[in-house]
């Protein structure tokens, strides 16, 4: 499904990610873990487009999407979150939700009928599947930490991907809210057969929910494989997981 | 929701029942008021809508202006075909304009509308055999408005009247256009843009393609309501693409509201009258004008309109 061949990106002399290569198969459930700074965030960004790699490709179903547009990228099929929350402040929770529906729908050039009417009964239904249908009409913006992302989680699900990147989709949130957003997207991943690549600084959600586990460290992929053989590997405890002891 | 007052209906009746008050006078501010309105809802697709800042808006009002009165005075083209004419012209400028300013965001974005704003105007100013220089174009014709007044009940008034129910007209057509185009799924991804480029990027937008189009169509409005304003003017100078009218247009939008649809048209009316109130007692326009802009942008953020709807809703909630 998504295969990522030796990519770097260097930010002036600084390897934010250097030589990173892994292969993600359809429908499977993968977390990058890593110390701060590891180069997850930047990965991400490489993948989506938001930010072009200095070397290396990436291949998503065998096509080539280095480089391109983050536009593009999305309508190809990859949903992401993005780890400060990025929701659209000033509108409704439907609103925001619908935006994306539309735009999903080749609605953007839809000039001249009234939005508001248009796909309703898809954006109810993932609202629904969200938990924020009791907040459809309030704005986006003055919801709570949590809400919000489940917010943009419906915003990435709008655009019905095949994979699906969440870049900490709990930072910030109260061990409880955490539980309910990893059962949540775990669901959600399941109903849909979504392909789903992580990045989490939890180890319990990680261990929980992911089948692979690949492991960054200074911007250097240094493990990757089943938890179990994650969780056995001499270096992975050395620099991450022993740290944390 | 039932007893909600069609605000835009009474607007629009009120509007069309003033060449009956008689006065020249009345009819002159009103047409200025409904060709500014018009003006200043095409800033702010961009503004208010799509979160674009543009400092050179009069650049395409301008161009409008000149084209339709080149095309009625020096070629003798009719108005139907010089009005579109003219629309079509700003939005071209517009989309090769901004075809470079949106590569570049915020402030740049700004400067680079008010450089290219500027260029239009120095070429307005200096290119004599075409546009006037510095002299302008004066004795721009009025259109041909006889069978306005072979309308029952209009045949009383006088051309200055017939010319500004012209104007409420291809104004309100213009304005409904508008209005559809930010209520469609067009508008929204405006909408989203101005709320979060790089979120709406991810949502499958190409967000500098659809800053651009928005760029064009506001230019295409702006031309529009430059066109209407040579005629009204009578001439055409090249003022319409001075700075000062960028600036005028930006400060109507904000003291109506960019937030909301009908804000800019409201900002409009309230500088118009104000302006000619003000200066009938006082030469210090600019200095009032100051104070107004200082209050507006510490005490009502949302401008005339934003102030109003919060206030209709705190009363509301007793």
């Amino acid at each position: 499904m998504l295969e990522v061949q030796d990519l770097h990106k260097r930010f002036g002399g600084f390897a934010a990610v250097s030589g990173v290569s892994f292969t993600l198969p359809k429908g499977v459930v993968m977390a990058i873990i890593g110390p701060n700074g590891a180069g997850k965030s930047t990965l991400f960004n490489l993948i989506t487009g938001h930010v072009e790699p200095s070397a290396g490709r990436v291949l998503l179903s065998g096509h080539d999407i280095t480089g391109a547009p983050p536009h593009t990228i999305c309508r190809r099929g990859v949903g992401r979150s993005f780890q400060r929350t990025n929701i659209f402040p000033n509108l409704t929770v439907f609103e925001c939700v619908q935006a994306a529906v539309l735009a999903h729908r080749g609605q953007g050039r839809n000039f001249w009928q009234r939005s508001d009417r248009l796909y309703r009964a898809e954006t109810d239904a993932l609202l629904v599947s969200l938990g924020l249908a009791d907040k459809a009409s309030s704005l986006a913006g003055e919801l709570s930490h949590g809400n919000q992302k489940q917010i943009e989680l419906g915003i990435a699900l709008a655009s019905d991907p095949d994979i699906l990147l969440l870049d900490e989709p709990t930072a910030g949130m109260s061990a409880v809210e955490t539980h309910e957003t990893i059962a949540l997207i775990a669901r959600i991943a399941r109903e849909r057969g979504l392909t789903l690549l992580f990045t989490e600084h939890d180890m319990d959600v990680v261990f929980s929910i992911a089948e692979r586990i690949a492991v960054l460290h200074q911007g250097r992929l240094i493990a990757e494989g089943s938890p179990q053989d994650v969780r056995a590997d001499a270096e992975v405890r050395r620099v991450y997981l022993g740290e944390r002891q | 929701m039932s007893r909600r007052i069609p605000w835009v209906l009474v607007v629009v009746l009120i509007a069309m029942w003033i060449p009956w008050l008689g006065s020249r006078f009345y009819t002159f501010i009103a047409t200025d008021i409904a060709i500014l309105a018009l003006f200043a809802l095409s800033l702010n697709l961009l503004l208010g809508y799509t979160g674009l800042v543009s400092f050179g808006h009069a650049a395409y009002f301008g161009i409008g202006a000149y084209v339709c009165a080149i095309l009625m005075k020096t070629y003798g083209v009719p108005f139907v075909l010089s009005f579109p004419a003219a629309g079509i012209a700003a939005a071209l400028f517009a989309l090769v304009f901004g075809f470079f300013c949106v590569r570049l965001t915020k402030i740049y974005f700004a400067m680079l509308t008010l450089a290219f704003a500027q260029i239009v105007w120095a070429i307005c100013f200096k290119w004599n055999d075409v546009t006037g220089g510095e002299q302008g174009l004066p004795n721009v014709p009025y259109p041909e408005l006889a069978w306005i007044g072979a309308i029952p009940g209009l045949g009383g008034l006088r051309a200055g009247d017939h010319f500004y129910l012209l104007v409420l007209v291809l104004v309100a057509v213009a304005v409904a256009a508008l209005y559809r185009i930010v209520s469609s799924p067009y508008g929204r991804m405006l909408t989203v843009i101005r709320e979060n480029p790089e979120r709406a990027e991810f949502i499958g937008i190409n967000v500098r393609l659809y800053q651009l189009s928005a760029f064009t169509v506001a230019g295409f409005f702006a031309g529009l309501a430059g066109a209407l304003f040579g005629i009204f003017n009578r001439g055409v100078f090249p003022d319409f693409a001075y700075w000062t009218k960028s600036a005028e247009v930006l400060i109507m939008t904000i003291l109506g509201g960019m937030g909301h649809f009908w804000g800019p048209a409201v900002g409009a009316m309230v500088l118009t009258l104000l302006n000619q109130e003000i200066t009938s007692y006082t030469q210090y326009w600019p200095l009032i004008l100051g104070t107004i802009l200082i209050v507006l942008l510490f005490g009502f953020r949302g401008g005339i309109v934003g102030a109003l709807v919060s206030l209709g809703r705190r009363l509301r909630r007793r």
